[in-house]
Protein backbone atom coordinates (compact mmCIF):
# COMPACT_ATOMS: atom_id res chain seq x y z
CA UNK A 1 0.00 0.00 0.00
CA UNK A 2 1.47 3.26 -1.01
CA UNK A 3 0.00 6.30 1.13
CA UNK A 4 -0.29 9.27 -0.64
CA UNK A 5 0.05 12.57 2.40
CA UNK A 6 -2.48 15.25 0.45
CA UNK A 7 -3.49 18.68 1.45
CA UNK A 8 -6.85 20.22 0.40
CA UNK A 9 -6.35 24.00 -0.47
CA UNK A 10 -9.88 25.75 -0.84
CA UNK A 11 -12.84 23.95 0.41
CA UNK A 12 -15.41 25.61 -1.46
CA UNK A 13 -17.82 23.75 -3.84
CA UNK A 14 -14.96 21.71 -5.70
CA UNK A 15 -12.84 21.41 -2.26
CA UNK A 16 -15.57 19.31 -0.45
CA UNK A 17 -16.36 17.70 -3.83
CA UNK A 18 -13.14 16.86 -3.72
CA UNK A 19 -13.18 15.13 0.39
CA UNK A 20 -16.61 13.62 -0.77
CA UNK A 21 -15.23 11.69 -3.63
CA UNK A 22 -12.17 10.74 -1.27
CA UNK A 23 -14.68 9.00 1.04
CA UNK A 24 -16.88 7.65 -1.31
CA UNK A 25 -13.46 6.21 -2.86
CA UNK A 26 -11.73 5.30 -0.14
CA UNK A 27 -12.15 1.07 -0.84
CA UNK A 28 -11.46 1.54 -4.49
CA UNK A 29 -8.10 3.47 -3.69
CA UNK A 30 -7.40 0.61 -1.33
CA UNK A 31 -8.17 -1.98 -4.04
CA UNK A 32 -5.30 -0.23 -6.62
CA UNK A 33 -3.23 0.10 -3.37
CA UNK A 34 -3.58 3.48 -2.68
CA UNK A 35 -4.39 5.29 0.62
CA UNK A 36 -5.06 8.81 0.48
CA UNK A 37 -4.48 11.26 3.66
CA UNK A 38 -5.58 14.71 3.65
CA UNK A 39 -3.27 16.13 6.05
CA UNK A 40 -4.32 19.84 6.08
CA UNK A 41 -7.94 21.47 4.34
CA UNK A 42 -7.51 24.93 4.30
CA UNK A 43 -10.44 27.62 2.87
CA UNK A 44 -10.39 32.05 3.03
CA UNK A 45 -10.42 31.91 6.90
CA UNK A 46 -8.19 29.08 7.99
CA UNK A 47 -6.72 25.41 8.15
CA UNK A 48 -7.48 22.14 9.85
CA UNK A 49 -4.36 20.42 10.09
CA UNK A 50 -3.69 16.71 11.42
CA UNK A 51 -0.31 15.36 10.24
CA UNK A 52 -1.51 11.78 10.28
CA UNK A 53 -4.33 12.73 8.36
CA UNK A 54 -7.65 14.96 9.33
CA UNK A 55 -10.88 13.74 9.25
CA UNK A 56 -12.69 14.33 5.94
CA UNK A 57 -16.21 14.20 7.37
CA UNK A 58 -16.01 16.32 9.98
CA UNK A 59 -14.37 19.03 7.75
CA UNK A 60 -17.19 18.79 5.77
CA UNK A 61 -19.76 18.62 7.88
CA UNK A 62 -17.78 21.95 10.33
CA UNK A 63 -18.16 23.56 7.15
CA UNK A 64 -21.88 23.09 6.63
CA UNK A 65 -22.40 24.13 9.65
CA UNK A 66 -19.40 27.01 10.95
CA UNK A 67 -19.26 28.26 7.00
CA UNK A 68 -15.34 27.44 7.49
CA UNK A 69 -13.10 24.63 8.76
CA UNK A 70 -10.36 27.36 10.10
CA UNK A 71 -8.71 25.97 13.80
CA UNK A 72 -5.56 27.10 12.85
CA UNK A 73 -4.64 30.72 11.25
CA UNK A 74 -2.99 29.39 8.48
CA UNK A 75 -3.45 29.82 4.38
CA UNK A 76 -2.51 27.27 1.56
CA UNK A 77 1.49 28.84 1.62
CA UNK A 78 1.74 28.84 5.17
CA UNK A 79 0.31 24.71 5.01
CA UNK A 80 2.47 23.81 1.54
CA UNK A 81 5.81 25.27 3.55
CA UNK A 82 5.41 24.18 6.63
CA UNK A 83 3.62 20.43 6.45
CA UNK A 84 5.50 17.51 5.04
CA UNK A 85 2.83 16.41 2.29
CA UNK A 86 3.10 14.81 -1.53
CA UNK A 87 0.21 16.51 -3.15
CA UNK A 88 -1.59 19.64 -3.27
CA UNK A 89 -5.23 19.47 -4.43
CA UNK A 90 -6.12 23.30 -5.37
CA UNK A 91 -9.15 24.03 -5.72
CA UNK A 92 -9.14 27.82 -4.95
CA UNK A 93 -11.38 29.83 -7.11
CA UNK A 94 -10.17 30.87 -10.36
CA UNK A 95 -9.46 34.45 -10.85
CA UNK A 96 -7.97 35.23 -14.28
CA UNK A 97 -6.63 39.00 -13.44
CA UNK A 98 -3.80 38.27 -10.95
CA UNK A 99 -4.18 34.51 -10.57
CA UNK A 100 -4.82 34.58 -7.16
CA UNK A 101 -4.44 32.51 -3.70
CA UNK A 102 -4.12 29.31 -6.38
CA UNK A 103 -1.09 30.67 -8.74
CA UNK A 104 0.60 31.43 -5.46
CA UNK A 105 -0.11 28.24 -3.50
CA UNK A 106 0.62 25.83 -6.98
CA UNK A 107 4.26 27.59 -7.13
CA UNK A 108 4.80 27.83 -3.48
CA UNK A 109 4.24 23.17 -4.00
CA UNK A 110 6.78 23.04 -7.13
CA UNK A 111 8.99 25.11 -4.77
CA UNK A 112 8.38 22.39 -2.14
CA UNK A 113 8.95 19.67 -4.48
CA UNK A 114 4.92 18.56 -4.55
CA UNK A 115 2.75 17.52 -7.08
CA UNK A 116 -0.06 19.31 -8.13
CA UNK A 117 -3.62 18.83 -9.15
CA UNK A 118 -5.71 21.64 -10.28
CA UNK A 119 -9.90 22.45 -11.05
CA UNK A 120 -8.17 26.01 -11.09
CA UNK A 121 -7.88 28.09 -14.25
CA UNK A 122 -6.39 31.33 -13.15
CA UNK A 123 -3.14 30.50 -12.75
CA UNK A 124 -2.72 28.26 -15.89
CA UNK A 125 -4.34 31.02 -18.26
CA UNK A 126 -1.85 33.74 -16.70
CA UNK A 127 1.06 32.21 -16.55
CA UNK A 128 1.02 28.30 -18.15
CA UNK A 129 4.72 28.68 -19.26
CA UNK A 130 6.11 29.24 -15.87
CA UNK A 131 4.25 26.87 -13.94
CA UNK A 132 5.38 24.11 -16.50
CA UNK A 133 8.49 24.66 -16.27
CA UNK A 134 8.70 25.10 -12.47
CA UNK A 135 6.89 21.75 -11.94
CA UNK A 136 9.92 20.55 -14.48
CA UNK A 137 12.57 21.70 -12.63
CA UNK A 138 11.22 20.65 -9.45
CA UNK A 139 10.60 17.28 -10.43
CA UNK A 140 6.97 17.57 -9.45
CA UNK A 141 3.87 16.18 -11.21
CA UNK A 142 1.11 18.57 -12.80
CA UNK A 143 -2.34 17.59 -13.69
CA UNK A 144 -5.36 19.97 -14.50
CA UNK A 145 -8.03 17.44 -16.34
CA UNK A 146 -10.69 19.38 -13.90
CA UNK A 147 -9.67 22.93 -15.41
CA UNK A 148 -11.85 22.21 -19.09
CA UNK A 149 -15.09 20.53 -19.12
CA UNK A 150 -15.53 19.68 -15.41
CA UNK A 151 -15.94 16.01 -15.72
CA UNK A 152 -15.50 15.09 -19.52
CA UNK A 153 -12.16 14.55 -20.44
CA UNK A 154 -10.17 16.80 -23.04
CA UNK A 155 -6.82 17.40 -21.66
CA UNK A 156 -5.57 13.99 -20.83
CA UNK A 157 -7.90 12.07 -23.73
CA UNK A 158 -5.86 14.55 -26.32
CA UNK A 159 -2.52 13.99 -24.90
CA UNK A 160 -2.60 10.52 -23.39
CA UNK A 161 -5.49 8.34 -24.92
CA UNK A 162 -4.54 10.30 -28.32
CA UNK A 163 -1.11 10.01 -27.79
CA UNK A 164 1.12 9.86 -31.10
CA UNK A 165 -2.08 11.73 -33.12
CA UNK A 166 -1.72 15.14 -34.23
CA UNK A 167 -4.25 17.24 -33.14
CA UNK A 168 -5.53 19.41 -35.81
CA UNK A 169 -7.98 21.49 -33.97
CA UNK A 170 -10.63 21.40 -30.97
CA UNK A 171 -14.13 22.82 -31.16
CA UNK A 172 -16.69 22.62 -28.57
CA UNK A 173 -19.12 23.90 -25.64
CA UNK A 174 -17.03 24.65 -22.69
CA UNK A 175 -19.51 26.93 -21.14
CA UNK A 176 -22.78 25.11 -19.07
CA UNK A 177 -24.56 28.08 -18.52
CA UNK A 178 -24.01 29.37 -21.59
CA UNK A 179 -25.12 26.34 -23.18
CA UNK A 180 -28.45 25.94 -20.70
CA UNK A 181 -29.23 29.89 -21.03
CA UNK A 182 -29.54 29.51 -24.96
CA UNK A 183 -31.38 26.06 -24.95
CA UNK A 184 -33.66 27.86 -22.75
CA UNK A 185 -34.15 31.14 -24.54
CA UNK A 186 -34.88 28.57 -27.46
CA UNK A 187 -37.30 26.13 -25.87
CA UNK A 188 -39.38 29.02 -23.99
CA UNK A 189 -39.03 31.76 -26.68
CA UNK A 190 -37.85 34.01 -23.59
CA UNK A 191 -35.10 37.10 -23.50
CA UNK A 192 -31.66 36.51 -22.99
CA UNK A 193 -32.71 38.76 -19.52
CA UNK A 194 -35.14 36.69 -18.58
CA UNK A 195 -33.53 33.00 -18.81
CA UNK A 196 -30.41 34.47 -17.66
CA UNK A 197 -32.67 35.71 -14.29
CA UNK A 198 -33.79 31.71 -14.22
CA UNK A 199 -30.34 30.57 -14.15
CA UNK A 200 -29.15 32.32 -11.61
CA UNK A 201 -32.07 31.37 -9.15
CA UNK A 202 -31.05 27.54 -9.82
CA UNK A 203 -27.66 28.27 -9.25
CA UNK A 204 -26.41 27.86 -13.09
CA UNK A 205 -25.36 31.43 -13.70
CA UNK A 206 -23.24 33.20 -11.19
CA UNK A 207 -24.40 36.37 -9.64
CA UNK A 208 -21.94 38.34 -12.20
CA UNK A 209 -22.48 36.18 -14.93
CA UNK A 210 -19.94 38.52 -16.86
CA UNK A 211 -17.41 35.67 -17.06
CA UNK A 212 -19.55 33.22 -18.43
CA UNK A 213 -21.47 34.90 -20.79
CA UNK A 214 -18.94 37.38 -22.36
CA UNK A 215 -17.17 33.86 -23.39
CA UNK A 216 -14.17 34.78 -20.97
CA UNK A 217 -14.64 31.57 -19.41
CA UNK A 218 -14.67 29.70 -22.63
CA UNK A 219 -11.18 31.74 -24.07
CA UNK A 220 -9.60 30.95 -21.25
CA UNK A 221 -10.13 27.24 -21.16
CA UNK A 222 -9.05 27.62 -25.02
CA UNK A 223 -5.79 29.04 -23.70
CA UNK A 224 -5.40 25.93 -21.57
CA UNK A 225 -5.69 23.61 -24.67
CA UNK A 226 -4.01 25.68 -26.73
CA UNK A 227 -0.65 25.97 -24.15
CA UNK A 228 -1.30 22.02 -23.21
CA UNK A 229 -2.26 20.35 -26.38
CA UNK A 230 -1.14 22.59 -29.27
CA UNK A 231 2.14 23.39 -27.56
CA UNK A 232 1.62 27.15 -28.03
CA UNK A 233 2.65 30.05 -25.74
CA UNK A 234 -0.48 31.79 -25.29
CA UNK A 235 -2.89 33.89 -23.03
CA UNK A 236 -6.02 35.36 -23.12
CA UNK A 237 -5.35 38.37 -24.83
CA UNK A 238 -4.79 35.66 -28.00
CA UNK A 239 -8.21 34.96 -28.14
CA UNK A 240 -10.49 36.63 -30.48
CA UNK A 241 -14.20 36.87 -28.04
CA UNK A 242 -17.54 37.16 -28.85
CA UNK A 243 -20.18 36.15 -26.23
CA UNK A 244 -23.79 35.46 -26.03
CA UNK A 245 -25.50 38.69 -24.68
CA UNK A 246 -27.29 39.67 -27.72
CA UNK A 247 -28.55 36.54 -28.87
CA UNK A 248 -32.34 36.88 -29.14
CA UNK A 249 -35.08 34.31 -28.57
CA UNK A 250 -35.74 35.28 -32.61
CA UNK A 251 -32.69 34.55 -34.11
CA UNK A 252 -32.63 30.83 -32.07
CA UNK A 253 -36.44 30.15 -33.54
CA UNK A 254 -35.28 31.44 -37.33
CA UNK A 255 -31.82 29.53 -37.19
CA UNK A 256 -34.10 26.31 -35.39
CA UNK A 257 -36.26 26.75 -38.59
CA UNK A 258 -33.52 26.16 -41.04
CA UNK A 259 -32.23 23.27 -39.17
CA UNK A 260 -29.58 25.04 -36.92
CA UNK A 261 -29.63 25.81 -33.13
CA UNK A 262 -26.94 28.68 -32.37
CA UNK A 263 -23.66 27.80 -29.45
CA UNK A 264 -21.00 29.72 -28.18
CA UNK A 265 -18.82 27.54 -29.78
CA UNK A 266 -14.87 27.29 -28.81
CA UNK A 267 -12.31 26.97 -31.42
CA UNK A 268 -8.75 26.51 -30.98
CA UNK A 269 -6.16 25.07 -33.37
CA UNK A 270 -2.30 26.28 -34.46
CA UNK A 271 -3.60 29.13 -36.08
CA UNK A 272 -6.70 30.60 -34.60
CA UNK A 273 -8.47 30.84 -31.25
CA UNK A 274 -12.19 31.86 -31.38
CA UNK A 275 -15.65 32.18 -29.23
CA UNK A 276 -18.49 33.41 -30.73
CA UNK A 277 -21.97 31.78 -31.19
CA UNK A 278 -22.52 29.58 -34.45
CA UNK A 279 -24.66 28.05 -36.47
CA UNK A 280 -24.46 24.25 -35.56
CA UNK A 281 -27.17 21.70 -37.53
CA UNK A 282 -29.20 19.75 -34.76
CA UNK A 283 -28.22 16.76 -35.99
CA UNK A 284 -24.04 17.74 -35.29
CA UNK A 285 -22.30 15.56 -32.69
CA UNK A 286 -21.73 19.37 -31.14
CA UNK A 287 -25.60 20.48 -31.14
CA UNK A 288 -26.02 18.88 -27.23
CA UNK A 289 -28.16 20.92 -25.08
CA UNK A 290 -28.64 22.05 -21.26
CA UNK A 291 -25.61 22.66 -19.68
CA UNK A 292 -23.65 19.64 -21.18
CA UNK A 293 -20.19 20.59 -22.58
CA UNK A 294 -19.05 19.26 -25.69
CA UNK A 295 -15.75 18.58 -27.79
CA UNK A 296 -14.60 17.58 -30.87
CA UNK A 297 -10.83 16.86 -31.42
CA UNK A 298 -10.14 16.62 -34.86
CA UNK A 299 -7.02 14.41 -35.55
CA UNK A 300 -4.26 13.55 -38.28
CA UNK A 301 -4.54 9.60 -37.59
CA UNK A 302 -8.04 8.71 -35.58
CA UNK A 303 -10.37 11.33 -37.76
CA UNK A 304 -12.85 13.24 -35.38
CA UNK A 305 -13.39 12.10 -32.01
CA UNK A 306 -16.34 13.49 -29.56
CA UNK A 307 -16.47 13.24 -26.27
CA UNK A 308 -19.79 15.31 -24.03
CA UNK A 309 -20.21 15.44 -20.39
CA UNK A 310 -21.32 17.39 -17.31
CA UNK A 311 -18.90 20.79 -17.35
CA UNK A 312 -19.47 21.73 -13.78
CA UNK A 313 -21.02 20.34 -10.62
CA UNK A 314 -18.68 19.64 -7.36
CA UNK A 315 -18.70 15.86 -7.47
CA UNK A 316 -18.08 15.64 -11.47
CA UNK A 317 -15.23 18.30 -11.03
CA UNK A 318 -13.91 16.15 -8.44
CA UNK A 319 -13.84 12.80 -10.37
CA UNK A 320 -11.51 14.27 -12.84
CA UNK A 321 -9.24 15.42 -10.12
CA UNK A 322 -9.50 12.01 -8.91
CA UNK A 323 -8.73 10.88 -12.30
CA UNK A 324 -5.54 12.64 -12.48
CA UNK A 325 -4.69 11.57 -8.48
CA UNK A 326 -4.81 8.00 -9.54
CA UNK A 327 -2.96 8.54 -12.93
CA UNK A 328 -0.46 10.23 -10.94
CA UNK A 329 0.64 7.31 -8.03
CA UNK A 330 -1.93 4.47 -9.13
CA UNK A 331 0.31 1.32 -10.26
CA UNK A 332 -1.87 -1.26 -9.35
CA UNK A 333 -5.36 -0.99 -11.51
CA UNK B 1 -18.40 27.17 -64.48
CA UNK B 2 -20.71 24.51 -63.64
CA UNK B 3 -23.47 23.14 -66.42
CA UNK B 4 -26.34 20.99 -65.98
CA UNK B 5 -27.51 18.93 -69.68
CA UNK B 6 -29.97 16.72 -70.20
CA UNK B 7 -29.21 14.36 -72.72
CA UNK B 8 -30.88 11.39 -75.01
CA UNK B 9 -29.04 8.11 -75.74
CA UNK B 10 -30.76 5.92 -78.26
CA UNK B 11 -31.19 2.59 -76.64
CA UNK B 12 -28.41 0.29 -77.88
CA UNK B 13 -24.54 -0.28 -76.83
CA UNK B 14 -22.41 2.06 -76.49
CA UNK B 15 -24.03 4.92 -76.31
CA UNK B 16 -22.68 6.28 -73.34
CA UNK B 17 -19.31 6.36 -74.37
CA UNK B 18 -20.27 8.43 -77.03
CA UNK B 19 -21.69 10.91 -74.52
CA UNK B 20 -18.40 11.15 -72.44
CA UNK B 21 -16.30 11.36 -75.28
CA UNK B 22 -16.74 14.76 -76.24
CA UNK B 23 -16.57 15.72 -72.74
CA UNK B 24 -12.76 14.24 -72.37
CA UNK B 25 -11.40 15.87 -75.70
CA UNK B 26 -13.02 19.38 -74.22
CA UNK B 27 -11.33 18.65 -71.17
CA UNK B 28 -14.79 19.07 -69.33
CA UNK B 29 -14.68 17.44 -65.63
CA UNK B 30 -18.03 15.50 -65.16
CA UNK B 31 -19.51 15.72 -62.01
CA UNK B 32 -22.49 13.55 -61.42
CA UNK B 33 -24.22 11.74 -63.99
CA UNK B 34 -27.80 10.45 -63.78
CA UNK B 35 -28.79 7.54 -66.03
CA UNK B 36 -32.76 7.37 -66.04
CA UNK B 37 -32.27 3.57 -67.77
CA UNK B 38 -35.61 2.37 -66.80
CA UNK B 39 -37.17 5.79 -68.51
CA UNK B 40 -38.17 5.94 -72.34
CA UNK B 41 -38.80 9.50 -74.11
CA UNK B 42 -41.76 9.19 -76.59
CA UNK B 43 -38.73 9.10 -79.13
CA UNK B 44 -37.60 5.50 -77.29
CA UNK B 45 -34.17 6.88 -76.09
CA UNK B 46 -33.23 7.03 -72.83
CA UNK B 47 -32.75 10.19 -70.63
CA UNK B 48 -29.02 11.05 -69.29
CA UNK B 49 -28.91 14.37 -66.89
CA UNK B 50 -25.05 15.23 -66.41
CA UNK B 51 -24.08 17.24 -64.44
CA UNK B 52 -20.10 19.07 -65.57
CA UNK B 53 -17.36 21.71 -64.90
CA UNK B 54 -16.02 23.23 -67.77
CA UNK B 55 -15.12 27.05 -69.20
CA UNK B 56 -17.83 28.88 -70.69
CA UNK B 57 -16.48 28.88 -73.91
CA UNK B 58 -16.54 24.92 -74.49
CA UNK B 59 -20.26 24.67 -74.11
CA UNK B 60 -20.53 25.30 -77.37
CA UNK B 61 -18.30 22.96 -78.66
CA UNK B 62 -19.01 20.24 -76.51
CA UNK B 63 -22.64 20.41 -77.66
CA UNK B 64 -21.73 20.25 -81.33
CA UNK B 65 -19.83 17.15 -80.44
CA UNK B 66 -22.52 15.41 -78.82
CA UNK B 67 -24.58 16.01 -81.97
CA UNK B 68 -22.33 14.86 -83.77
CA UNK B 69 -21.93 11.52 -82.28
CA UNK B 70 -25.91 11.37 -82.70
CA UNK B 71 -26.77 12.49 -78.84
CA UNK B 72 -29.79 14.64 -78.83
CA UNK B 73 -29.27 17.39 -76.30
CA UNK B 74 -32.52 18.26 -74.83
CA UNK B 75 -30.83 21.25 -71.88
CA UNK B 76 -28.39 23.34 -71.12
CA UNK B 77 -28.59 25.16 -68.09
CA UNK B 78 -25.68 27.33 -66.38
CA UNK B 79 -25.63 26.02 -62.67
CA UNK B 80 -23.96 29.80 -61.42
CA UNK B 81 -24.10 29.27 -57.84
CA UNK B 82 -22.58 26.63 -56.31
CA UNK B 83 -22.01 27.37 -52.33
CA UNK B 84 -24.70 28.13 -50.17
CA UNK B 85 -24.35 29.37 -46.11
CA UNK B 86 -27.28 30.85 -43.73
CA UNK B 87 -25.67 33.56 -41.92
CA UNK B 88 -27.51 35.22 -38.70
CA UNK B 89 -27.40 39.08 -38.07
CA UNK B 90 -28.33 40.71 -34.90
CA UNK B 91 -28.63 44.08 -33.53
CA UNK B 92 -30.32 47.16 -35.40
CA UNK B 93 -30.65 45.30 -38.64
CA UNK B 94 -33.23 47.41 -40.20
CA UNK B 95 -31.93 50.78 -39.00
CA UNK B 96 -28.42 50.75 -40.01
CA UNK B 97 -30.19 50.53 -43.79
CA UNK B 98 -30.73 46.39 -44.67
CA UNK B 99 -30.53 47.11 -48.31
CA UNK B 100 -27.38 48.65 -48.38
CA UNK B 101 -25.82 45.55 -46.30
CA UNK B 102 -27.67 43.55 -49.36
CA UNK B 103 -26.23 45.33 -51.66
CA UNK B 104 -23.09 45.12 -50.67
CA UNK B 105 -23.14 41.67 -50.84
CA UNK B 106 -25.20 41.93 -54.42
CA UNK B 107 -22.86 44.48 -56.22
CA UNK B 108 -20.31 42.13 -55.82
CA UNK B 109 -21.06 39.87 -58.93
CA UNK B 110 -19.60 36.65 -57.27
CA UNK B 111 -22.49 36.40 -54.09
CA UNK B 112 -25.81 37.16 -53.68
CA UNK B 113 -28.20 37.68 -50.83
CA UNK B 114 -30.99 34.97 -52.14
CA UNK B 115 -33.33 34.78 -48.83
CA UNK B 116 -34.63 36.77 -45.75
CA UNK B 117 -36.11 36.47 -42.90
CA UNK B 118 -36.18 39.37 -40.43
CA UNK B 119 -37.71 40.03 -36.91
CA UNK B 120 -38.67 42.72 -35.15
CA UNK B 121 -40.10 42.46 -32.17
CA UNK B 122 -40.14 46.11 -31.39
CA UNK B 123 -38.65 49.40 -31.09
CA UNK B 124 -35.38 50.24 -29.31
CA UNK B 125 -34.93 45.68 -29.81
CA UNK B 126 -32.50 44.02 -31.40
CA UNK B 127 -33.26 42.89 -34.74
CA UNK B 128 -32.74 38.95 -35.76
CA UNK B 129 -32.25 38.46 -40.06
CA UNK B 130 -31.67 35.30 -41.40
CA UNK B 131 -29.70 35.93 -44.55
CA UNK B 132 -29.14 32.94 -47.39
CA UNK B 133 -26.17 33.89 -49.61
CA UNK B 134 -25.13 31.58 -52.58
CA UNK B 135 -21.50 31.83 -53.64
CA UNK B 136 -20.15 31.28 -57.17
CA UNK B 137 -17.97 28.99 -55.65
CA UNK B 138 -16.08 28.44 -52.05
CA UNK B 139 -13.55 31.33 -52.31
CA UNK B 140 -16.02 33.46 -53.56
CA UNK B 141 -18.19 32.84 -50.15
CA UNK B 142 -15.75 33.43 -47.93
CA UNK B 143 -14.71 36.85 -49.29
CA UNK B 144 -18.54 37.82 -49.46
CA UNK B 145 -18.45 36.76 -45.93
CA UNK B 146 -15.24 38.96 -45.08
CA UNK B 147 -17.51 42.03 -46.73
CA UNK B 148 -20.08 41.00 -44.61
CA UNK B 149 -18.15 41.07 -41.33
CA UNK B 150 -17.14 44.63 -42.31
CA UNK B 151 -20.37 45.83 -42.35
CA UNK B 152 -21.17 43.92 -39.57
CA UNK B 153 -18.36 45.63 -37.74
CA UNK B 154 -19.29 48.76 -38.95
CA UNK B 155 -22.76 48.32 -37.94
CA UNK B 156 -22.21 46.93 -34.39
CA UNK B 157 -24.31 44.07 -35.66
CA UNK B 158 -23.82 40.29 -33.97
CA UNK B 159 -22.35 38.02 -37.45
CA UNK B 160 -23.15 34.58 -36.28
CA UNK B 161 -21.60 31.79 -39.22
CA UNK B 162 -22.38 28.43 -39.55
CA UNK B 163 -19.58 26.50 -37.73
CA UNK B 164 -17.95 24.29 -40.66
CA UNK B 165 -17.21 28.34 -41.69
CA UNK B 166 -13.88 29.56 -41.08
CA UNK B 167 -14.81 32.70 -38.98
Amino acid sequence: MKTVYCSILGFGAIGQGVAEVLLMKKEYLERIGLEVKVVAVVDSKGATVNPEGVDLADCLARKKTDGTVALENLSGVDVIRSIPHDLVLETTPTNILTGGAGLQNMLAAFQTGKDVITSNKGPLTLKYRELIETAKAAGSHFRFEATVGGSMPIVNLANEVLAGNRIKSIKGILNGTCNYILTRMLEERASYNDILAESMQLGIAETDPTYDVEGIDTACKLVILANAIFGLDVTYNDVEVTGITKVTPEALEMAYERGHVIKLIGEVSRERIHVAPRLVPINHPLAVGGTLNVASVDTELAGEITVTGKGAGPIETASAILSDLVAIYGTDR
Amino acid sequence: MRVSMDIELKDVPGQMLLALQPLSECKANLITVVHHHQKRTPRKTVPVKLVLETRPESIETIKAKLEENGIRVVRVGEHRFRESINVVLIGHVVHTGIQDTIDEIDKTGFAEVVDLSLSMPGINMLSSALMKIDAVGKEDLQRALSILKKVSAKKDLLMVLPIDIQA
